[in-house]
């Protein structure tokens, strides 16, 4: 450590003097020292702009700038937006457009915005994009922060919540927006005990190598503020987790050996300074690198190092559907073709790093960070660390996104470890480095796939192939292979049907669940092929697949028959105006510009079942109501920006016939909130929203009964202690003090489970694994450098049947933010272990490689869904990478099978088709 | 371990001369490269210097300060020679580190993707070295001697960067290739600077980066434009063999071959636009 120097500036208008370290990273000590939380760090490194904040007017990245240059300046930060405690415009803005979904770039592009505007109060879009280019967001899709930002002075207000029973379908803000832009909200990093001690993890620099490790005792006791060095030994119960327990195989530290580059073997305990000054080669451990295989290709062959002795041939599970007589279809087709695709390891690029801290209490312990999954987390800890289950609360922060790969424990064991065995705070903070080595990634794949059809281009079979890259450990490697053969098929009609796939070992990162779950993978093949085929035959493509679409009463390929709600037909035709002038345009243009620049149009579908497939997957929410008359919301559905604290709300609000306005939330925590089971699958609206329907109609129910009144009476809390039902002329008033609280503190409570009705699948993978899809289609328009390979996308038209759109504002989030998530997985992203595990290495789409948005919401009402509404999360990422690669075919011919389609992949295959 | 924040270049040699430092200005390199580790070696904080932070001409040249940010860059009035300069800044990382980072700090990164070589190349760019030995003027070709190698010694430290008024004639421009909009390390990119008189080119200067170890003129390439009536099949000239000299490699970004194609057609492009731009249009 340096010599503290003085330090003087003003902060946010006041004036400050402290000493300090003049090295230290202005964006360190804003958060550390000043305990200004609402900077967030991302990266470290200048790449994800969360830390952005204003020296001297001048917008800089804090975690680039050393504190001694802060001196005598003017610092602002996000919470200095507040005038005088009321939001300001921006602010608003913000909240207004929906443009902070898990909000953690938030604080980034609100600063940058502000910089933007005090220089020009009205900037165009371009303008709004150069100005906000700096900060990453991954949850958006950047349009609703450009229209907040662009609108900032002149949107319109709402000042009014929707009335009872009016809460569904109203484009209400997120309910939880408002510390989101004024930087209060604690994620997992925001909120360490001032007497904590920190924890850093060792990690193997080798994809394969024997470690041993040497004198850990004389090592600790030998350096200034080294509390703990911890191993695989001092686990008390088991040293194994997984998120699927017949496969559980992963260790908290590995034993002897290291799988994977970024395994963590040990772990030190000290103090931050401690730990910051520590040197990675004086940490007691020697290496022996070993063979291994990155790419499932190696791993399979016989010679190959087994990465678990168990699995043999290295292969953790195969998937597999069948039905009807897939090689006769395929023999009597008129027209067949086969594609070949393959995709990398996308990294879900959440902006917070993995963060969190434990405090023993007693014989319990408490864990504090980000999760997609608290009760999974609790179960994971009780075991690892032979403690009852009761022993463990988890209290899950903001979560600043997740997008699958929170739904893995992965910080937690370490700090609950250290903080039981040294019964004193134990903290965390991921390096954007140790979240890209160790957490789970999207499975590479490389898929084969054979489709034929008839003269009139009904589809006459279908045979998939598929090879998952699951990495060093089963993480959700098993949910991939069930998932990818039931969806496969996109959602078509097929009556001869193969799929099978097989998950593989290497020494790789886990490949977990990614937004998804193999299915965006397997739409590339499957939606390139139908283009292909569509062309062969000689149909729009467009037809071909309205022809071949799933409709009510038609078998699925799991041979599941639904009478109602598949919407993909209304889906398609929905695009099929745009379909037709957007390829009227193209042509035209291309007609006209006979240069290097070529226009195209794509098209690409999803189908995506909601839960877990053919398993449980409850929810349970609890509604009470205080002797005050206050409704209180037990909502145990984790909140990852996705927008559940406000889409369960609505539900809640008009199933018990009450504002939004009137109902408190109570979040995650495990000691005071049911299961909502686990932020994935695309489950939380469907199984949860069910859940709060249930408990809502039963509180609705009970509150009736007692006051005697019809069904249709009027519910009207007040803010003392009665409450009024208006049925008609008469009025019942409920004294709520004369009511017993129960052991929860309520005078009147409802607790309802939902669990999806499904049926396993059976030897040939026929069944129902679930009970509601849903269904989207994306028709992208895009402009090729044909001499460059480099690609413009102009525009992207997105219609998502979601039965029912609860809150249309975020059915508009997630769509945009899939779509950007799809964006990158065509044209960018590839995880290469040791290669790109930073955000400068590693690209994910910016403010200004997005296309004009265009969002068709469809209704096709579910049967089983709460008032109708189905999910959505991942369905709305699978459809663009496949539209945009048919929308580059389309306009060059070229064909790129191997993404992410990169300048010199699309210039490559442009060249292939002239030499041909 | 030492910190210090010289305000005068004198005090920051004088300091130079008896210990060995890193030198911080914008940070932007600095930090990434410690990561989560502290400072192991002494600091430098150079960035108080104020008298380096200028852009001015005198006779001569125009120099550019040790300081100079690129925004300063882009808010300078500057000869349309420094139009590639202009057009490299805008494009080096976003506006948080336009702000901070500076020129000549991108230079001693010596990245073989410095944003800020290809257009300082054309400008026939003088590197001035200082330390308590006196001065030493190096043209930035030689001063750049691989990646993250510089001739920079221990001691020394770069003050200024001196531009010929000679080679500050005509128009340049500046083409970068990414796999995205912002924040992104470049595939490729090419300076180019042509002077036209008479409607002929009169002396022509052209750079590519990203494409070797450090970026690099290219003299054949100019020899056979040097003499050339301007029309719009100047830049069919330009063939890949004038890329001979290049090392292009391949890594996780693009092939060497794409390289090579696509700096041969951005040179094209850069010059088919200055060519428009003479010609009015």
């Amino acid at each position: 450590m340096m010599k503290p120097i003085d330090i003087t500036l003003t902060l946010n208008g006041s004036p400050l003097s402290f000493t300090e370290d003049p090295t230290k990273r202005l964006s360190e000590v804003l958060r550390n020292r000043l305990n200004f939380k609402g900077t967030k760090v991302g990266c470290d490194a200048g790449d994800c702009g969360a830390c952005s904040v204003l020296i001297d007017d001048q917008l800089a990245c804090s975690c680039l700038v050393p504190i001694a240059q802060a001196n005598e300046s003017r610092i602002e930060t996000v919470e200095g937006l507040n005038d005088n405690g009321t939001l300001s415009q921006l602010q608003q803005s913000f909240l207004h457009h929906g443009a902070a979904q898990c909000g953690v770039c938030t604080p980034g592009m609100l600063m940058s915005a502000k910089a933007l505007l005090e220089v020009n109060p009205s900037p165009t879009t371009s303008e709004v994009e150069d100005a906000l280019g700096g900060v990453l967001c991954r949850c958006t899709g950047y349009q609703k922060i450009i229209d907040a930002v662009v609108n900032t002075h002149s949107f319109k207000k709402i000042e009014q919540q929707p009335e009872a029973g009016r809460a569904i379908g109203a484009s209400i803000q997120h309910l939880d927006g408002a510390p989101k832009v004024t930087g209060e909200l604690a994620y997992g990093a925001d909120e360490f005990p001032s007497d904590t001690l920190f924890i850093r993890i060792i990690r193997s620099p080798h994809h394969h190598a024997a470690f041993t490790i040497g004198d850990s005792q004389n090592f600790i006791s030998s350096s200034d503020g080294l509390a703990l060095f911890l191993s695989a030994a001092d686990i008390p119960g088991r040293n194994c987790h997984g998120v699927i327990p017949p496969f559980a195989d992963q260790p908290v530290f590995a034993v002897n050996t290291a799988r994977f580059r970024g395994e963590a073997v040990a772990a030190v305990v000290g103090t931050a300074e401690a730990l910051g000054a520590l040197e990675e080669n004086a940490i007691p451990i020697q290496w022996q690198e070993l063979p291994y295989s990155v790419i499932p290709e190696e791993a399979v062959l016989d010679n190959s190092t087994l990465v678990h002795d168990t699995r043999a041939g290295n292969v953790l599970v195969e998937g597999f559907v069948e039905r009807g007589d897939t090689n006769t279809a395929l023999e009597n087709a008129s027209y067949s073709v086969t594609v070949q695709t393959s995709t990398p390891f996308i990294e879900h690029a959440y902006i917070e790093p993995e963060a969190g801290y434990c405090v023993r209490v007693g014989e319990r312990i408490e864990i504090h960070g980000c999760t997609q999954a608290a009760q999974m987390d609790k179960e994971s800890l009780a075991d690892i660390m032979n403690l009852p289950l009761e022993a463990i609360r988890v209290m899950p922060s903001a979560c600043g996104g997740g997008f699958g790969s929170k739904l893995d424990i992965s910080f937690q064991p370490y700090i609950a470890l250290a903080a039981w065995l040294l019964k004193r705070p134990v903290a965390i903070n991921y390096t954007r480095g140790d979240s890209m080595q160790s957490t789970t990634k999207r499975h590479p794949s490389n898929i084969t796939l054979t489709i034929g059809c008839d003269k009139e281009g009904m589809l006459s079979g279908f045979d998939f192939k598929g090879t998952f890259n699951t990495g060093a450990y089963a993480s959700w490697g098993p949910t991939v292979a069930n998932r990818v053969p039931v969806h496969a098929s996109g959602p078509y009609h097929i009556p001869d049907y193969r799929a099978r796939s097989v998950a593989v070992h290497t020494n790789t990162p886990p490949s977990g669940a990614f937004r998804g779950f193999g299915v965006p993978q397997s739409a590339v093949a499957q939606e390139t092929a139908f283009d292909q085929l569509a062309d062969t035959v000689g149909i729009d493509r467009l037809e071909f697949r309205l022809r071949n679409a799933l409709r009510n009463q038609q078998p699925t390929v799991t041979g599941q028959v639904f009478n109602s709600g598949v919407g993909i037909a209304e889906c398609l035709q929905a695009l099929q105006a745009t379909w037709k002038s957007a390829n009227k345009k193209a042509r035209a243009y291309n007609q006209s510009n006979r240069g290097q620049l070529v226009k195209g149009v794509g098209i690409g579908t999803c189908w995506y079942g909601c839960g877990n497939t053919s398993l449980p997957n409850p929810s349970t929410i609890r509604i009470g109501i205080t002797p005050k008359g206050e409704v209180v919301l037990h909502q145990g559905a984790m909140d990852i920006g996705q927008g559940s604290n406000t889409v369960i709300t609505q539900i809640t609000a008009d199933a018990l016939g009450v504002p939004v306005n009137t109902i408190t939330i109570i979040g995650g925590d495990t000691d005071l909130t049911p299961d909502c089971g686990k932020t994935s699958a695309s489950r939380q609206t469907y199984v949860t929203g069910m859940a709060a329907k249930r408990s809502a109609e039963a509180l609705r129910t009970a509150l009736l009964r007692l006051g005697n009144v019809s069904t249709d009476a009027h519910v009207a809390l007040s803010t003392g202690p009665t409450i009024e039902l208006q049925d008609g002329q008469q009025t019942a008033t409920i004294d709520l003090r004369q009511m017993d609280v129960n052991e929860f503190g309520y005078v009147l409570m409802s607790e309802e489970t939902y669990d999806p009705p499904t049926s396993p699948l059976d030897s040939q993978g026929q069944g129902s694994p679930y009970a509601v899809y849903g269904y989207g289609a994306q028709l992208m328009e895009l402009t090729v450098d044909t001499k460059l390979g480099t690609i413009k996308l102009d525009r992207v038209t997105a219609a998502h049947d979601v039965g029912r759109a609860i809150n249309p504002m975020l059915v508009e989030g997630q769509i945009e933010g899939g779509i950007a998530q799809g964006i990158g997985m065509a044209l960018m992203e590839e995880y290469i272990p040791g290669k790109t595990e930073n955000l400068h290495d590693y690209l994910i789409p910016t403010i200004g490689d997005m296309p004009v948005f265009n969002n068709i919401i469809v209704e096709v009402e579910d049967a089983e869904g709460p008032y109708g509404a189905k999910g959505l999360g991942e369905h709305v990422l699978i459809p663009t990478a496949p539209a945009i690669l048919n929308a580059i075919r389309d306009a060059t011919g070229a064909i790129v099978s191997e993404l992410p389609a990169t300048p010199h992949k699309v210039l490559a295959a442009i060249n292939r088709i002239r030499h041909e | 371990m030492k910190f210090a924040q010289p305000k005068t270049t004198k005090e920051a040699l004088a300091l130079l001369a008896n210990d060995s430092w890193s030198l911080v200005s914008g940070g932007t390199d600095f930090y990434p490269k410690l990561g989560s580790s502290q400072p192991t070696d002494n600091v430098l904080d150079i960035s108080r210097l104020s008298a380096l932070r200028t852009i001015h001409s005198d006779d001569t040249h125009w120099h550019i300060g040790a300081l100079v940010t690129w925004t300063d860059v882009i808010n300078s009035n500057l000869p349309d020679a420094f139009n590639a300069l202009k057009l490299a800044a805008q494009e080096v990382g976003s506006v948080q580190i336009q702000n901070r980072a500076t020129v000549v700090g991108n230079i001693c990164n010596a990245s073989p993707a410095a944003d800020g070589m290809p257009a300082l190349l054309c400008l026939d760019t003088i590197v001035r070295v200082s330390s308590s030995n006196g001065l030493r003027d190096i043209a930035l070709q030689e001063f750049v001697t691989g990646n993250r190698q510089t001739t920079l010694d221990a001691g020394e430290m770069v003050v200024d960067l001196l531009i010929p008024k000679t080679s500050t004639k005509g128009q340049s421009n500046f083409l970068k290739l990414g796999a995205r909009k912002y924040l992104v390390i470049s595939i490729a990119m090419v300076a180019t600077r042509l002077v036209i008189d008479n409607n002929s080119v009169v002396d022509a200067a052209l750079s590519v980066g990203s494409c070797s170890v450090v970026a690099r003129r290219l003299p054949a390439l100019e020899q056979t434009l040097i003499g050339q009536p301007v029309t719009t099949e100047l830049s069919a000239l330009i063939t890949q063999s004038h890329l001979n000299g290049l090392t292009a490699i391949d890594d996780v970004r693009a092939t060497a071959d794409y390289r090579y194609q696509a700096a041969a057609e951005l040179l094209r492009r850069s010059v088919d636009s200055l060519v428009i731009q003479a010609s009015g249009h």
